[in-house]
């Protein structure tokens, strides 16, 4: 879709909360159900103004019963309704899987398609400000894992506007991971390069879709979420050194870009996969295998992923820092790469 | 509230064919399982949950309700999507996973889902309550007619989803009812080993909710508590909790060896059948008489016999179809 050239910028949060405006005012299936979406306005932004504007009935602020809210979620979607739900934060998935997992993510499958979940389940993610292990984590992976529902992860407030706004449109449940880091939230200590020019209309980033944000000829990095702006740190310091890094932002897991991705490998023939979920097991494997198992000669090295040690999250900010993944360890993973090939 | 005429045969009509349903899927299941049990063998694989005993609370439900409102059911959910009019031959197609099941045989007997008539059920215990409650939610925002109602067994009320879900719709005042089969064994473990309470309606009190307890199994007792529930959510009103005593003839699942039973406590619950029981209430009250009981015996029978004829004859969708309807 086209869009007037926009010049006005918005955070993670502030365009998340108005694709959901948007899609409201358009369609009354629309609603929203959280903890602390009401008059808060989301804990971390994502629904604020909406409740002056729509009232409690389609803002509604739950008790803190996840199972009850988002079970009540896939409920409403079998039913017509077009629910937006948000878990606070990714962590607290252990007390509400059953209705994720096994109810919103399978009910369409074990009606051979003939329910429809067309809900969108908003969740925080990451750390990098010592809120500690229930806190802090990515679980990219665990819920990419689990067949049945779309997963994205915006990077920046335009794919999060238009990310959002297709994932309230489309028939199937979709999981929309936002990071804490992203979301302008001044109290959180937000990465500049997630605020950018938003067009005021309504359009939509298709979900499914990875977008070079840099291009470069000589290393593929691969990241999504806030390891995006790590990578384009990364590859403003390689670009110093006389190399060109090309960042690639998956923006979605499911269904994930695998063509994009061995797109840009086949170009650069280097691989490296920032991802700040944990290590093993997850999103950076996948990738990493998403190239091998197509063409392993495309390759002029052996990949490298740079993602979180497989410990939980500690604290304490040296031992929390030291784990996360940054711009300096992509940076030495190239120069390791470029030593070692 | 009492049952019209035409609302107690209907009652019983149903409680006949699902009880028959359950004996001909029980018999079919152990094809194939014998000498040696397998449950990975036969026209009917997996796991096989029936419902005989459990009839009175499907029908004595279902009664009041009619196509556009909505059930949640259980791992044990036969009698009650036969009472909630779940499209027979495509439901025993899909207990049997053949193309023409309700879902193509993706879902299977603790997954069958009719949109047609509002019907749900999983295998999860515990978890049908919130989709109860959103879905109840639902017609309360598109101001839309129907009320919404949850089963679960005993075992249920021990979850956290029942404390979440019941809190949720009290706080909203939502049109769904909660009605627990307490057939007294979650599995293996006795209800009065694990429920902090004698009785779950009791705990209704803890949401602000009317907690109605029903004894006995007893399906007019059931039909007028039901009524009145439904009734209320319909009024707007708000939920309310419905206990009902009941048992189940057969083991958790066909394979169940339930020697955890006491002694003679399946023998005693022979004689208490409710299906016997309330054709005697019919016989007595001079709905039926021997003749039109055989003719409605054998009516159900045949319908029965006609959706598994129907279920044996249809095909299997490619084993490549398991690819399909992940996203629509």
């Amino acid at each position: 879709m086209t869009t007037k050239k926009a010049t006005r910028k918005l955070t993670i949060a502030r365009a998340m909360a108005e694709a959901i405006a948007q899609e409201m005012r358009i369609d009354p299936r629309v609603f929203v159900m959280g903890e602390d979406i009401g008059p808060l306005g989301g804990v971390f932004g994502t629904t604020r103004g909406l409740i002056t504007e729509f009232g409690t009935e389609r803002v509604r602020d739950t008790p803190i019963s996840e199972t009850a809210f988002i079970g009540a979620a896939v409920g409403a979607a079998s039913d017509g309704m077009r629910p937006i739900v948000e878990l606070m934060f990714v962590d607290f998935f252990g007390v509400c899987m059953d209705a994720i997992y096994n109810l919103m993510a399978k009910n369409t499958y074990f009606s051979g398609g003939k329910v429809r979940v067309p809900m969108v389940l908003m969740t925080s993610t990451g750390g990098g400000y010592s809120d500690a292990g229930q806190h802090s984590q990515c679980l990219y992976g665990t819920f990419a894992h689990l067949p049945g529902m779309k997963v994205v992860v915006p990077s920046n407030a335009y794919d999060a506007k238009g990310l959002m706004t297709a994932a309230i449109r489309d028939d199937n449940p979709v999981v929309y991971m936002y990071h804490k880091s992203l979301q302008g939230m001044g109290w959180l200590g937000t990465e500049k390069g997630a605020t950018v020019a938003v067009p005021e209309e309504s359009y939509t980033v298709e979900i499914g879709k990875a977008a070079v944000v840099r291009k470069g000829n000589d290393v593929s990095l691969v990241s999504l979420g806030a390891g995006v702006h790590h990578c384009l740190r990364a590859a403003e310091v390689l670009q110093k050194e006389g190399f060109s890094a090309e960042v690639l932002d998956l923006r979605s897991l499911v269904p994930l870009d695998r063509e994009a991705v061995r797109a840009s490998v086949g170009r650069t023939g280097r691989l490296i996969v920032v991802d700040e979920d944990y290590h093993s097991y997850g999103v950076s494997g996948e990738i990493i295998a998403t190239v091998v198992e197509h063409n392993h000669t495309c390759l002029k090295a052996a990949p490298k992923r740079l993602a979180y040690p497989d410990i939980p999250i500690p604290f304490a900010r040296p031992m929390e820092q030291w784990a996360l993944p940054n711009a300096d360890k992509i940076v030495d993973a190239f120069r390791q790469m470029m030593l070692n090939q | 509230m009492k049952p019209t005429a035409e609302q107690r045969l209907w009652m019983y009509r149903n409680m006949v064919l699902s009880r028959y349903l359950e004996t001909r899927i029980e018999s079919i299941y152990m094809e194939g399982k014998t000498p040696v049990f397998n449950m990975a063998n036969g026209p009917i694989p997996g796991e096989m949950h029936l419902s005989n005993g459990q009839e009175p609370c499907a029908v004595g439900v279902c009664a009041h309700l009619t196509a556009e409102d909505v059930v949640t059911a259980t791992h044990r959910p036969h009698h009650i999507a036969v009472a909630k009019g779940v499209e027979l031959d495509a439901m025993v197609a899909e207990i049997f996973g053949k193309a023409t099941g309700l879902s193509g045989g993706h879902g299977g007997h603790m997954h069958l889902f009719d949109a047609r008539v509002n019907f749900a059920c999983s295998g999860i215990v515990g978890q049908g309550l919130g989709p109860a409650v959103g879905a109840a939610l639902s017609r309360k925002l598109q101001g839309k007619s129907g009320v919404a109602v949850a089963f679960m067994g005993e075992g249920a009320a021990n979850q956290g989803a029942f404390h979440e879900s019941l809190n949720l719709a009290a706080v909203w005042k939502l049109p769904v009812v909660f009605v627990i089969e307490d057939n007294g064994w979650g599995i293996s473990v006795a209800k009065e080993a694990c429920t902090a309470v004698p009785n779950n309606h009791l705990r209704a009190a803890a949401y602000g909710m009317p907690g109605v307890h029903v004894p006995d199994n007893d399906v007019e007792g059931i039909f007028a508590a039901a009524g009145e529930a439904i009734a209320n959510a319909r009024k707007g009103l708000g939920p309310t909790l419905l206990e009902i005593e009941t048992f189940r003839l057969a083991g958790h699942f066909m394979g169940d060896s339930e020697d955890y039973r006491p002694a003679g406590e399946k023998e005693g619950l022979q004689q208490r059948d409710p299906i016997p029981r309330y054709r005697r209430q019919l016989l007595d009250a001079g709905l039926l008489d021997e003749n039109s009981d055989a003719a409605l015996v054998n009516e159900a029978q045949a319908r029965v016999e006609t959706a598994i004829r129907f279920a044996q004859n249809s095909e299997f969708l490619s084993p490549e179809a398991a690819l399909d309807v992940v996203f629509v």
